[in-house]
């Protein structure tokens, strides 16, 4: 900012001399303090934030230590709290969902970001940020009244009769489950990893693909030898997001998964979320000791949070040059 | 041709078909949900549903207008407490910072906007349930105000910078300092923009659930004032659809459309009218 000439800097402002106060009162150290508090309260509620969920948390914390992580006991009247079914019904559905939505999200990206006409590719991208913009309670109410039934009555037979020699695939059909809660998150987060992708392909410059098709390469191997390779890590910064967000995510999970704290190992047995233990139990949890375990739960689901999206922006901050912008939302 | 080029031919069409089948995989999803919401709750749109309140537990009929009103009134109080910080809270980032404060607030604010909005929840219950001792329409907009403001933020900034920097300059050659230049060039020059973030933002808060169950919690009949419980449509939609009843159901896909609807809209009004259909582009 050479050229403002009287740019304020907070050292003008800590310094602010009488002469400068007799000038100008110091309008843009006014308005500098003003701005910079606004910005400060963002920093003071995300400091605030872990606060609280730290300090709500103690006693969970102090009772149970590690080993909250790896008890499976989830019983409010015995106070005995073990966070294991959910992290582990988190982790599994946000697993079926990576499983299902990366391939088509990296897949839809790499069509509109090589193949599709400017127009058609732009068009596209609309609709798909439109996708993101859906509430996650109508993911829910589709998958409840349209996707469960279908789950019970036509794709878990079918998956039972085909792989059912899978541990993964036995076990009645309710309908309900960790597969139809994985399906309902990879729909609502195709969106995510399809726009980031393609804006981090499309970063890759023209000539790397013109280097391909110039040596003889076709469009599917310039593609997929070096345009991909390069937009590789951006890719795994999609990938990352979309994972944080399916971690978070909880209505449409919690209206499908089943609500039943247990550890299976078939993907059609009801299971419980962290998110939708969460919004479950919250608002009736009785005594401190319950309130606390559950604050807990909100302390992991942040911290998982914090991290996969930390390096999600930094992996897509290191391939486009324009950094994190605006991501979809 | 050898049957290696044959191979890397079909190869090439056979993939590239499948990218595009991706593509419209992707797409038509929101067509169908569109279609599926329409078709499920429109038969249901009445005038009742607007202006009625719910009918007791059991009873047919019956509409959501607190639930209506409900909404409007959280995310009054979610625009009044995160536009003004993310406004202002841009400005400094695109106008006053320096290298490292800003590089903190942006990252910062990027993180903030991942945080699982069920956690951000448990914030606002920490900070205003728990002091207050009973849900209330006041902690609903806390917990929604604090999402406005990442998005707010980092959307302002970008279309503050996107400002010419000749704009700034003919502002100070004609002897405007710098808050006058700020106020007077440069954010009505991006207030386009800017109102896109807000409403954006807006939209997004709007269809939110999770950060209400334990704030706003609900409620079945008006809620006067900001001091109790409120009914919210996002929060009706899931009691109804898990609800028994199937009277319920019909209900929660008429609220489901109206939801979906509102939401739709205002990300296609504000994408087309406000940027000339390029807001996604320069994301």
């Amino acid at each position: 900012m050479a050229t403002t000439p009287n740019a304020a800097t907070p050292e003008d402002f800590a310094g602010s001399s009488r002469t400068s106060l007799r000038h100008t009162f110091g309008a843009d150290e006014v308005a500098h303090l003003i701005t910079m508090i606004a910005a400060a309260t963002l920093l003071l509620i995300t400091v605030l934030l872990v606060y609280q969920l730290w300090v709500l948390s103690a006693e969970s914390r102090a009772k149970f230590g590690w080993s909250f992580f790896v008890t499976q006991t989830w019983d409010p009247v015995s106070g005995d709290f073990g966070a294991l079914p959910f992290v582990y019904g988190t982790l599994v559905t946000s697993a079926i969902a990576l499983v299902i939505a990366v391939p088509l999200g990296v897949g839809g990206a790499i069509f509109l970001a090589e193949l599709a006409p400017p127009k058609i590719s732009s068009y596209l991208t609309f609709v798909s940020d439109l996708l993101a913009a859906v509430p996650s309670v109508i993911y829910g109410l589709l998958g409840v009244f349209l996707l469960v039934p279908i789950m019970r009555t036509t794709v878990q037979p079918a998956l039972k009769a085909t792989l059912g020699f899978l541990p993964l695939f036995q076990g009645p059909s309710y309908g309900i489950g960790f597969l139809t809660a994985g399906i309902v998150l990879a729909i609502m987060i195709v969106p995510f990893v399809l726009s980031v992708s393609r804006e981090v392909l499309m970063a890759v410059p023209r000539d790397q693909r013109e280097a391909a098709l110039g040596l003889g390469a076709t469009k599917w191997e310039s593609t997929w030898k070096v345009v991909v390779p390069a937009a590789r890590i951006g890719i795994f910064g999609s990938v990352f997001l979309a994972m944080a967000r399916a971690l978070g995510e909880t209505m449409a999970v919690t209206m499908v998964i089943g609500n039943n704290p247990k550890i299976a190992a078939s993907l059609f047995s009801p299971g419980y979320s962290i998110a939708s233990v969460l919004a479950n139990e919250f608002s009736e949890a009785t005594g401190n000791l319950y309130l606390s375990a559950l604050i807990e739960l909100g302390l992991v689901l942040f911290l998982l949070t914090f991290i996969l999206n930390g390096l999600a922006r930094l992996l897509i901050v290191l391939t486009t040059s324009r950094g994190s912008g605006v991501l979809p939302s | 041709m050898s049957a290696r080029l044959i191979w890397r031919k079909s190869l090439n069409v056979f993939m590239l078909s499948m990218t595009g089948l991706c593509a419209l995989i992707t797409v038509s999803a929101l067509f169908f949900i569109l279609g599926y919401l329409v078709y499920n709750g429109g038969k249901d749109l009445s005038w009742n549903f607007f202006t009625k309140l719910p009918a007791p537990v059991g009873e047919t009929g019956g509409g959501m207008a607190n639930a209506i009103i409900g909404s409007l009134k959280l995310l009054g109080l979610a625009a009044l407490m995160g536009v003004p910080i993310g406004l202002l809270g841009g400005v400094y980032l695109a106008e006053f910072g320096g290298k490292t404060i800003p590089f903190i607030v942006r990252y910062t604010a990027d993180l903030l906007n991942g945080v699982p909005s069920i956690v951000i929840g448990i914030f606002a219950y920490a900070l205003v349930v728990m002091p207050m001792h009973h849900f209330s329409t006041l902690a609903g907009g806390f917990a929604l105000g604090i999402m406005v403001i990442p998005t707010v933020i980092r959307n302002t900034e970008s279309f503050l910078r996107d400002v010419p920097r000749t704009m700034r300059e003919g502002a100070f050659a004609l002897g405007a300092n710098k808050w006058r230049m700020i106020a007077t060039v440069v954010l009505p020059a991006a207030s386009r923009g800017i109102l896109t973030g807000v409403l954006l933002a807006l939209a997004r808060v709007a269809g939110e659930t999770a950060p209400l169950l334990f704030t706003a919690f609900g409620n079945r009949f008006w809620s006067p004032g900001l001091n109790q419980p409120t009914s919210s449509l996002p929060v009706v939609i899931y009691t109804y659809a898990t609800g028994p009843y199937e009277d319920w159901h019909q209900q929660a896909w008429a609220a489901g459309l109206v939801l979906l609807g509102l939401v739709l809209l205002t990300n296609i009004l504000v994408r087309v009218f406000l940027t000339g259909g390029s807001a996604y582009e320069r994301t």
